[in-house]
């Protein structure tokens, strides 16, 4: 076949995929997007499948058999049983905006610039020899197809080689294809959309090749087995054999599961290109289908090359091509060329791509904008020059690449060279797996962790492919670095009978994972690294609902409601929204929310946490910009102080409420009293006015009629008399009682022998006793008790019960008896008389002023009715109680204490 | 029928009936004294006066009771009653005069206007 044919079909092809991104960016603007669908998610990710798939499958199970599956299988495993941790790292680079593992591994650990610069290293290391070996194999099929010519394969020659023309090509391509927009962190949706055309064609190509050599050189695959099982070596494919441990296998299933997510061309299609959540879920079954389809041929094809180039020196790798070719079929060879080479392009394209992001942001821009020189105030200078580095960085990795094609590479097949990259990506996985599920995570621990593990897979799979390069001296491999045995880079620590991947990864990855968890446990955070950690290990906490979330630009209302909630409390946005929609006629039926809508959000939330702060909060929801750690501590310190001044707002509201319900409980109090006064002025006058009428009725009858008998006349105007002494004294009990209560009675306290006052006030009543003919008894012990008091108050308190005794009882048989009782801490005088008693219900209330007026006896009621109420009063301001009790056989008994002092 | 010229006179203050009574006597009024409510019922039913002057407080029957009685029973309630009262308030004299009341009269109060107005009522 002519070179010139092989290249114009290249060169078609990658038009084709220009044809296809634009399209795909000309749907979008008419906002009709064609990439926005679980199939193109799916097809994307399928990137996955590389020219390593398309030739190499094939090379290693013509040597080693099924075991090439283990690569197919864990990626299977991954998809159906790992997705929630899929959608968890999207969930978190959307809501972060991080754009590559990098940005990843670097937010999560503080937004640290050093691990950012370290992850970017270690992947372009990592990945470097993967590229090469797909320009190796476009290479390869090359010149496959075009026969035999004066190959080259030493850098100084390059002017004369394939690949170096192939890898220009590539880069110019790439850097037309990859860096047209301007603004760098814009999706690429053009880009997905010519992977997933790459997925198609790759896919369709390759099962074409296998129908043709399964149905068109044999007759289907019983043909193809039935010849393979009679051959004692080829029988030995079919089964994982002496070749392929248990151990082997299983290390590839984690390697190869932890390669499909951590990949960098996987990372950009599954993570950072996805456009919704909910395409996962077509993925976890589309994507293991693709894979199935794509390997059914593979064993097939190897053991009819097997049998076919049997004896000649035909490279397994290119079976799939080789095998058409050998039987003529040019139009056939030259789509399967296509295909394999689409395979190898959607990988480098993508590959490049993510890489250079990460160069560019991670490495460049960091160090662009620390420079001195640089003035990012001149428009779009900055944009452009991130543009420029980008540019350079793709070129800068081919070149990477090609060199290690042309130093290092050439002895090795696609599948070993392919699976030193996984092991390397492979390394990032306790660090991002830790830092989603492990708030202790630590950016220490994460350094010291990737490190240790890149160092384990720098020395047990790059030490080794330098040796066979002839860079490194041989005796490393025999004799272990230093000479010490323990450190030979296929049998670490002394460890045999795996194979150079298994090995490498079972040491590199238990070196990273022990360190990072060690170093994590014992060592301190910072506040943006427990904030992070929080963010993280809890995204769905603190993100909006699930694949409601929007990430394109501009405000959606679910957004702004899911923001308000957070301040104003949930349900409670949303119906002042719906208020303010209605009343100004805004339709709620969009889903992004209407700029006047925005405004009055930002003012809400102004009120609630300060306007500084709500312009910022807006602003994240409307632009989806990125807050700065010091903007959220800030604010978190803001609303920190707003909950305390909240909190303090709270604590002088209920004091005030409190004191309120006191005044009012005093108001209701002082109505009472009120209410009482007039009562008891009413009665005042009631009991006034009853002796003035008797007054003004005798002294009339006496005035009016001078002819009345002297005696009568003498009777008339003795009851008048009476009743005047009467009112002066009620006038002066009514004022007494009146200076108590108000307190401005003022106490003249002296000691006084108490047994001498009482003997005194019953002297003075005596005579009153003895004209009722009533025997006052009392029981004074000898011993003096002096008692600090006011005199006068108590011989009032002492004459007002010892008459009322005189009262009550039956003249002649009255009996009244005064003892005087001595306790530790107070003095008790007893006051008892052998009257009618007092029934049980009434014993409080005879306390009350004008009892006895409201309750008369059918007799003439005697005294003011005030006489008990001034003596309660008396005995508390003295802080004393009195009481009064029913003796058991008859009458009442009077008691009042008075402390001793 | 009630017996001419008889006047009930009612009070728990022995120095009021005491000069009521001697007032009434002193006009010619045959007159008879009840110094509490329990009592003024029964020398109600007993010699049916013309008139009854009514104290308001009492502390068995008061006064306003037995107002209501008198207006209640057919055989009494032509007695004409007179209360004479320390209760002042409005509401009290006019729960008086709604009870059937013919004159409340607030105490303090002149006996000569007293036995005007009674004589008055009795001419009636």
């Amino acid at each position: 076949m002519s070179n010139l044919l092989v290249v114009i079909a290249s060169l078609f092809y990658l038009a084709l995929l220009f044809g296809v991104a634009w399209y795909a960016e000309f749907r979008l603007k008419k906002g009709k997007s064609i990439i926005n669908n679980g199939y193109v998610y799916a097809l994307s990710l399928s990137v996955y499948c590389t020219a390593w798939t398309y030739y190499g499958s094939v090379g290693r199970a013509s040597v080693n058999g099924v075991e090439f599956l283990a690569i197919y299988l864990g990626p299977t495993i991954a998809a159906i049983l790992f997705w929630p941790f899929l959608q968890k790292m999207i969930r978190i680079c959307k809501t972060q905006h991080i754009n590559s593992i990098a940005d990843l591994i670097s937010t999560r650990y503080g937004k640290n610039f050093s691990i950012a610069v370290i992850v970017t290293i270690l992947c372009v290391v990592g990945v470097i020899p993967y590229i090469s070996l797909l320009l190796k194999a476009i290479s390869n099929s090359i010149h496959l197809l075009t026969g035999p010519t004066a190959g080259n394969s030493s850098i100084a020659g390059f002017l004369d080689d394939k690949t170096f023309y192939i890898a220009a090509v590539l880069t110019v391509f790439i850097i037309l294809f990859g860096t047209r927009s301007v603004d760098a962190s814009e999706k690429h949706e053009g880009l997905v959309a010519a992977i997933a055309f790459e997925s198609i064609v790759k896919l369709i190509a390759f099962i074409a090749a296998g129908i043709f050599i399964v149905y068109g050189i044999f007759n289907g695959f019983e043909s193809i087995f039935t010849p393979a099982l009679n051959d004692p070596e080829l029988r030995n494919l079919f089964t994982l054999g002496d070749k392929t441990s248990y151990g082997t296998w299983l290390g590839l299933l984690l390697v190869s599961m932890l390669a499909v997510f951590f990949l960098p061309r996987q990372f950009q299609v599954s993570v950072v290109e996805n456009n919704s959540e909910a395409h996962i879920k077509k993925a976890t079954w589309m994507f293991p289908l693709y894979l199935f389809l794509i390997n059914i041929f593979v064993l097939p094809v190897a053991i009819a090359g097997k049998l076919i180039f049997a004896g000649t020196a035909i490279d397994a790798d290119t079976f799939v091509l080789a095998l058409p070719l050998h039987y003529g079929h040019q139009l056939l060879s030259l789509f399967i060329f296509i295909g394999g080479f689409s395979a190898a392009t959607s990988m480098i394209i993508v590959e490049t791509i993510a890489l250079s992001t990460m160069m560019s942001n991670n490495i460049a821009t960091p160090l662009l904008l620390s420079a001195k020189k640089f003035k990012p105030a001149q428009d779009g200078l900055l944009s452009r020059s991130i543009l420029h580095i980008r540019r350079i960085s793709i070129a800068i990795i081919i070149l990477l690449a090609y060199i290690y094609d042309k130093t290092i590479a050439q002895n090795q097949s696609l599948v070993s060279i392919g699976l030193v990259s996984f092991v390397a990506v492979a390394q990032f996985a306790p660090a991002v797996i830790g830092g989603l599920y492990w708030k202790d995570a630590s950016k220490n621990g994460a350094i010291a962790g990737i490190f240790a593990g890149f160092a384990v897979w720098f020395f047990t799979l790059v030490i080794p492919s330098l040796v066979s390069a002839g860079i490194v001296n041989e005796s490393i491999l025999q004799n272990g670095l230093f000479g010490l045995s323990w450190l030979k880079p296929f049998s670490l620590f002394g460890m045999e009978g795996f194979d150079s991947i298994t090995h490498a990864a079972f040491w590199s990855l238990l070196f990273n994972t022990v360190i990072f968890v060690s170093v994590s446990v014992n060592s301190k955070k910072t506040s943006t690294e427990i904030y992070q950690a929080e963010i993280f290990v809890d995204i769905f906490k603190h993100s909006a609902r699930q694949n409601k979330i929007v990430w394109q630009g501009s405000a959606y209302l679910e957004d702004i409601y899911s923001l308000l909630d957070n301040f104003i409390g949930t349900g409670k946005s949303e119906k002042i929204i719906k208020n303010y929609a209605a009343r100004n006629r805004i339709s709620l039926e969009t889903k992004k929310a209407d700029p006047a809508l925005v405004n009055f959000a930002e003012k809400l939330l102004s009120g609630v946490i300060g306007s500084a702060s709500a312009h910022i909060m807006i602003r994240s929801a409307t632009k989806e910009e990125e807050l700065k750690i010091d903007e959220v501590i800030s604010m978190l310190r803001e609303s920190q102080q707003i909950m305390e001044l909240n909190k303090e707002l709270r604590r002088k509201s209920a004091e005030l409420k409190k004191a309120t319900q006191q005044l009012s409980a005093v108001n209701e109090q002082l109505k009472q009293m009120d209410l009482l006064k007039d009562e008891f002025l009413y009665t005042v006058t009631h009991e006034l006015r009853t002796p003035l009428t008797s007054i003004r009725a005798m002294s009339e009858i006496v005035h009016d009629n001078e002819d009345m008998p002297p005696e009568e006349k003498q009777l008339f105007l003795g009851n008048v008399i009476k009743e005047t002494e009467r009112l002066s004294h009620l006038i002066t009990q009514v004022l007494n009682l009146e200076k108590y209560e108000s307190g401005r009675q003022v106490l003249n306290l002296t000691p006084v022998v108490f047994n001498t006052l009482v003997k005194d006030c019953i002297n003075s009543v005596l005579p009153l006793a003895k004209e009722k003919s009533v025997l006052i008894e009392a029981r004074i012990p000898n011993s003096m008790f002096v008692v600090r008091c006011d005199a006068d108050l108590l011989i009032q308190v002492m004459n007002n019960l010892l008459s009322n005794a005189i009262k009550f009882v039956e003249e002649g048989t009255g009996r009244i008896r005064v003892w005087i009782h001595a306790g530790d801490d107070e003095l008790q005088v007893w006051v008892e008389d052998n009257g009618k008693g007092i029934p049980d219900e009434l014993h409080e209330q005879v306390f009350d002023k004008f009892f006895q007026a409201r309750n008369q006896t059918l007799k003439k009621p005697q005294g003011s009715g005030l006489g008990l109420a001034i003596s309660k009063k008396i005995i508390e301001m003295h802080q004393g109680r009195i009481w009064v009790e029913n003796v058991q056989d008859k009458g009442a008994r009077f008691i009042f204490t008075l402390p001793n002092r | 029928m009630a017996a001419p010229n008889k006047i009930l006179v009612v009070d728990d203050d022995p120095y009021i009936l005491m000069s009521l009574e001697f007032l009434m006597k002193k006009n010619g009024f045959d007159v008879v004294v009840a110094r509490n409510g329990t009592e003024a019922l029964e020398i109600l039913h007993k010699q049916m006066p013309q008139l009854v002057l009514l104290d308001i407080m009492m502390p068995d029957v008061d006064g306003y009771e037995i107002c209501r009685q008198i207006k209640e029973d057919p055989v009494l309630e032509s007695i004409q009653v007179v209360f004479m009262s320390a209760k002042t308030k409005d509401s009290d004299i006019r729960k008086g005069y709604e009870l059937g009341a013919s004159l409340y009269v607030t105490k303090p109060f002149s006996t000569r206007d007293l036995m005007k107005k009674i004589k008055e009522l009795l001419a009636a």
